[in-house]
């Protein structure tokens, strides 16, 4: 990439020598596929099941046994290279990457070396960066050892042979913002494909970055490699304090002090890296075609079946839901935050026909419900109702058969019980009492006493009426039409006082 | 025999976690330099036209559908390991290495 492109703004300008530091970062992403499957045995794969419950002869490396590509693995992976814009290669292969380590049964891993299923591609960041992927491949993932219990290393080989898709980027980026926001964007497409789960924390997503740092207007310098990022803030730190790191090093003029190309391992809790391993001990792979497999052909028909699997992704729903349903950039944006969350806003649009509304409905509601520990559901696919209680308690409301407030109070039992808003409204009492012999009843008990706000509204500081409007609300246990309230309340006083 | 033959056999000892005493490196350094020798020669051949092969079959697009069937009982496969704890199979304390 030219240096000339370089907005002005980028990179960092040195206090001591005056010099602007371009960084410049590239991701390896890997995300675990959302099969049923491994991706060359039939065993299950659990995020947290028992150790050692979820193998076989295969995924063991037991002598003899052979693998199997699932199907669903490659299909799956090429959904997304579709959506990702990725050229899918006619035809594919597997490859043997050799090392030795515990969580590695076969001593190799099956991975692909010079045939990755897709190359290309790339995505649009909503700062409108581009941000070019190389390739992406499929692989098996290794098991898990565990070394903080005692003095041995326990290995769990539940996780060996899940499928996991691995991105490369273009070293295009020149931020950690950037690289956050490719995560996030990178993140939302599989979720929205359905493709992967992308969940950081259950290591359904992992990224390691390359950084490395040049003058502007220099050619580009050595690269660091930086593992062990456990969270998309983890990525942005460690990327910050390594452009600082490697600027400082070079500034200090020492040669001994250069980056040099090696791993770093981040520490989180001391924001700092340091060395895992140098080129010296860097690995040699020797890879070479897995004999156990045959070659694979993509054709066309089946990248266009997988095209149609795609849904309608995060980024053109935000714009469509602000161009046809009038909600604000940020109501689009929550509620594309997940495909489920969309999902369900679309379903209830459907079935109500009041977008602005729902979209209030669920932001503050459903979503502040989910987010409260005392509620059991955690995610929307866990809700005890469905789409169409929501939209039976959006009408509520918009028909005033219920108040606002009273309407919140019947989503919170919805979440605790599960019931329609229609039958809690019925059981509680809850509906709108809109009968002006008893609203006016509870207006003259309101007004008794009142003597300084009759004065301020009759001398036409009509808003001061809004101090009755809690004792009338708690008289009616939170059911009296407030607009009705307020009417009649003015009348009173300006006619009969 | 070279120099470079025992280097070769020196480096894939150590990636393959073999240990290797100065007599035995340059005993086998002598039979590596010979295979190696061989395969010059294969790599000298022209093979411009022909289609790398990959595998020993005509076979290919051998796939499975994506169902489970259920895995191995832990206790059973747990046994085929050197050494387990009835949940973990328990090898030498190994940090830093290549996950
Ligand atoms: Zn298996």
């Amino acid at each position: 990439m030219s240096q000339t492109t370089t907005a002005p703004t980028i990179g960092f300008v040195s206090k001591k020598t005056d010099v602007r530091w371009i960084p410049v970062i590239g991701l390896e992403v890997h995300c675990q596929l959302k099969t049923e499957t491994k991706l060359f045995c039939s065993c299950r794969y659990e995020f947290g099941a028992s150790p050692n419950t979820l193998t076989c002869p295969v995924c063991t490396a037991q002598p003899g046994a052979l693998p199997v590509l699932n199907r669903e693995a490659l299909a799956l992976a090429v959904r997304v290279a579709v959506a990702l814009g990725a050229n899918v290669a006619p035809r594919t292969k597997f490859d043997r990457k050799n090392y030795f380590y515990c969580d590695l049964p076969k001593g190799y891993q099956i991975s692909q070396f010079d045939q990755p299923f897709c190359t290309g591609g790339g995505l649009t960041l909503p700062s409108g960066k581009r941000v070019r992927l190389t390739r992406i491949h499929l692989e098996e993932d290794a098991g898990k050892a565990v070394h903080d219990r005692g003095d041995m290393t326990l290995v769990d080989l539940n996780r060996a042979g899940v499928p996991l898709i691995e991105s490369v980027t273009e070293a295009d980026m020149q931020t950690s913002d950037e690289a956050y926001e490719y995560l996030t964007s990178l993140k939302e497409i599989l979720q929205y494909a359905g493709a992967s789960d992308c969940d950081m924390e259950k290591g359904s997503l992992r990224c390691d970055v390359n950084v490395s740092v040049h003058p502007e207007g220099e050619g580009w310098r050595t690269k660091v490699e930086l593992k062990n990022l456990n969270s998309f803030k983890n990525v942005k730190d460690a990327i910050e304090h390594e452009i600082e790191r490697q600027i400082e090093a070079y500034e200090s003029g020492d040669k001994s002090k250069f980056p040099v190309q090696e791993t770093r391992l981040y520490d989180a809790t001391t924001q700092t890296t340091r060395t895992m391993r140098s080129k010296e001990d860097a690995h040699d792979y020797r890879y070479f075609p897995e004999p156990d497999l045959v070659p694979f052909h993509v054709d066309a028909a089946f990248v266009e079946q997988q095209r149609t699997m795609l849904p309608e992704l995060a980024e053109a729903r935000r714009a469509r839901y602000q161009r046809d349903f009038g909600l604000s950039p940020y109501d689009a944006g929550v509620i594309t935050g997940s495909r489920a969350v969309a999902d369900f806003f679309e379903m209830v649009v459907k079935l109500n026909g009041n977008a602005k509304e729902t979209a209030n409905w669920i932001t503050n509601g459903v979503l502040a419900n989910l987010s409260d520990p005392t509620i059991p559901a955690k995610t929307i696919d866990e809700l005890p109702f469905r789409p169409h209680d929501l939209a039976e308690l959006v009408e509520l409301v918009t028909n005033h058969t219920i108040h606002n407030n009273v309407g919140r109070t019947v989503l919170r039992t919805m979440f605790e019980t599960g019931k329609s808003p229609k039958q809690i409204v019925k059981e509680q009492g809850l509906e709108q009492v809109s009968d002006e012999g008893q609203l006016e009843k509870w207006c003259r008990e309101a007004l008794v006493g009142k003597d300084k706000v009759i004065a301020d509204v009759k001398s036409g500081k009509t808003k001061a009426v809004a101090a009755l409007m809690g004792p009338v609300m708690k008289a009616s246990k939170g059911s009296a039409n407030p607009e009705l309230v307020q009417k009649i309340l003015l009348r009173i006083i300006q006619t009969e006082m | 025999m070279t120099q470079s033959d025992i280097d070769i056999v020196k480096k894939t000892a150590k990636l393959a976690r073999l240990e290797l005493g100065e007599a035995e490196a340059a005993k086998f350094g002598e039979q590596f330099g010979r295979i190696l020798e061989a395969f010059q020669k294969l790599a000298k051949l022209d093979v411009s036209g022909v289609e790398p092969m990959t595998g020993a079959t005509e076979l290919s697009d051998v796939l499975r559908d994506d169902r489970a069937k259920p895995s191995l009982e832990r206790e059973r496969v747990l046994a085929n390991g050197p050494k387990q704890d009835g949940e973990y199979y328990v090898v030498p304390k190994t940090v830093g290495g290549d996950a």
